[in-house]
């Protein structure tokens, strides 16, 4: 075993106390400051079900406003990370990310049309059912568009996304001249990603979505390797490469637009992150799926805190922040590498 | 194990790529499959490494049917080392051979102790441990055809087929190789570009062209000058030399009207 296989446990390790750590922090600032030990003591106390809260109003600020926030950070960044780095192997393209097939311009149509025209716009449904109804339509047309024969190949599937994506982008750009100045505000919010929206109710279903799909990824692993060594490679290891592309590409598929719906347009973390995991830890999937997980989830954390503290009380989107100080980093860390080109 | 073709079409499209092809590989040989370019040979592989299936036919190594089996079954049994694999980005060399047990590991599996000493052991044979840690893509074109071929090794399988695996490397590393896959003792089926390493490393000969087979058997037999003539469009003769070796030799006007 490598140095980096032995050293990953650790790593994932440390990355999963520091994601605690980061958590409870971010709880804690804000324009109400409360101190690590009153956030710890707030959480502990609703996760038991027992013990004595005496500050109500740090309770209501906790537990109530900032953690569910907070916590739908974590999940976008590790979510989006994940999918990224199974969209990139999936379509063999290192370009690829999340929205690769479009499922961004779907959900912001979706979202646009909510936002301009109200929800009756799409027999009533909220921004978020409407934002995921637009990402799945797309994705579906994206996998029509890319298939011939039945069997998916990467690059046609590349290309669909990019054509349906600006299909889509079109439609959402008329729509938007049609907006009114305060719509078209909360619309660019959107386009540009929070989680200041975040709901304990809604919580749970991404949750559930999030944990599931890292974990059946990971247990794809070993044939998300395979496939890196090519499709016809793989198939000669016992993979079978159309069923497997399918059911990871739909899996990614509903990962994303379930994001999407409730945070909006993320850019960034699911396209730099994965690169930047497998600089470290190199290309096996067992790896840089639970390392991109944890990684995405902790940057995305801070990245939340700093877009709601930076020009307090004023909130900014993610989507500026994410590649303000993901792309420097990144940079500097491909030009350290020198196995990279 | 024995490999047979039964009557194997494949269309693409409606073209006719492969018709009515007709051919056995016994247990424990080496026999090469030669012909031109886009004579349908890496096609026909690929119907025995189950990546493309034939529009009719059977193709069966020992008693059974591949296109009857998973997947992951028939890849316990044939492994392919191909000619696609310089795609490989970021692996290291023992990560790259490790991918062999993926045929013996369902999807709750981990490597065991054992799967560790098939793929260290592999990798010995192929005399590529020594850079176990590094990553492929700097090796050399030799080095990365046996580092894939300690991948196939690693997959424990009864049939080997190669698609050209001496394309692009150089001449020591061609008799290396081939020398390799000889000492091995598995059934094997390889796509030799190279006619001179075939006569020379082969037991028997299959002749492919426009996709169907021209001449199949013994070296001697199947490659005879009239082969040699119609189908590769060259005037030379095959013998057997006094030192045992086959050689092809070449005419001073080579070039067959």
């Amino acid at each position: 075993m490598s140095r980096i296989a032995r050293a990953t446990p650790l790593l994932v390790l440390g990355l999963a106390v520091a994601l605690v750590l980061v958590v409870l922090l971010a709880v804690g600032i804000g324009s109400v400051q409360v101190p690590l030990a009153d956030t710890w003591h707030i959480v502990l106390a609703h996760l038991t079900g027992s013990g004595q809260v005496d500050d109500l109003v740090a309770d209501q600020i906790v537990w109530r406003i900032r953690l569910p926030r907070v916590l739908l950070a974590a999940l976008c960044g590790a979510g989006l990370a994940v999918a990224g780095v199974v969209l990139q192997a999936l379509v063999a393209n290192p370009l690829a990310d999340p929205y690769v097939l479009g499922v961004s311009s779907g959900s912001s149509l979706g979202a646009a049309l909510v936002f301009t025209l109200g929800a009756g716009a799409l027999g009533g449904l909220g921004v978020s059912s409407a934002a995921f109804l637009g990402a799945m339509i797309a994705v579906a047309l994206v996998f029509a568009l890319g298939q011939r024969r039945g069997r998916l190949a990467p690059t046609r599937l590349v290309l669909a996304g990019v054509a349906v994506g600006y299909l889509f982008s079109a439609a959402t750009s008329y729509v938007q001249l049609s907006a009114a100045p305060n719509e078209l505000r909360l619309l660019m919010f959107w386009l540009l990603g929070s989680v200041a929206g975040a709901q304990w109710s809604q919580l749970s279903i991404v949750a559930v979505v999030v944990v599931a799909s890292v974990l059946l990824l990971v247990l794809y692993g070993r044939r998300l390797n395979a496939l890196l060594t090519g499709d016809e490679s793989a198939a000669a290891l016992g993979v079978d490469v159309r069923k497997l592309r399918i059911g990871l590409l739909l899996l990614a598929s509903l990962l994303t637009g379930t994001l999407i719906a409730v945070s909006g347009g993320i850019g960034f973390v699911g396209l730099m992150i994965p690169h930047l995991v497998r600089l470290v830890v190199g290309s096996d999937h067992r790896r840089v799926l639970p390392v991109a997980a944890l990684f995405g989830a902790v940057y995305l954390v801070l990245v939340d805190l700093i877009s709601r503290t930076v020009d307090s009380p004023n909130e900014l989107p993610l989507g500026i922040f994410t590649a303000a100080f993901g792309a420097p980093f990144f940079l500097w860390l491909l030009r350290r590498n020198k196995s990279v080109g | 194990m024995e490999l047979n073709l039964e009557r194997v079409c494949v269309r693409i499209e409606g073209r006719p790529i492969l018709s009515d092809v007709v051919l056995s590989v016994p247990e424990g040989s080496f026999v090469g499959l030669v012909g031109p370019n886009g004579s349908g040979k890496s096609t026909l592989l690929r119907t025995v490494y189950r990546s493309l299936k034939p529009s009719s036919g059977v193709v069966r190594v020992g008693p059974d049917d591949v296109w009857q089996m998973s997947a992951r079954v028939a890849a316990q049994r044939t492994a392919a080392v191909l000619q696609d694999a310089s795609a490989t980005v970021g692996l290291t060399v023992a990560e790259v051979v490790a991918l062999g047990r993926t045929p013996h590991l369902g999807l709750f599996d981990r490597e065991s102790a054992v799967d560790g000493d098939v793929v260290t052991e592999s990798m010995d044979r192929t005399g590529v441990l020594a850079f176990a840690d590094r990553a492929f893509s700097t090796l050399s074109g030799g080095e990365r055809q046996r580092v894939l071929l300690a991948r196939a090794l690693a997959q424990q399988p009864r049939l080997l087929v190669l698609d050209e695996p001496t394309n692009h490397l150089d001449v020591r590393a061609r008799f290396e190789l081939l020398d390799l896959i000889g000492e091995l003792g598995t059934t094997t089926f390889a796509v030799l570009h190279d006619l001179d390493l075939a006569v020379r490393s082969c037991d028997q000969l299959v002749v492919l062209d426009a996709g169907a087979i021209a001449a199949a058997g013994p070296v001697l037999a199947a490659l005879t000058p009239v082969v040699l003539r119609e189908v590769f469009g060259v005037a030379a003769s095959v013998e057997r030399h006094a030192d045992g070796v086959v050689r092809i030799t070449y005419e001073a006007k080579p070039l067959a009207d």
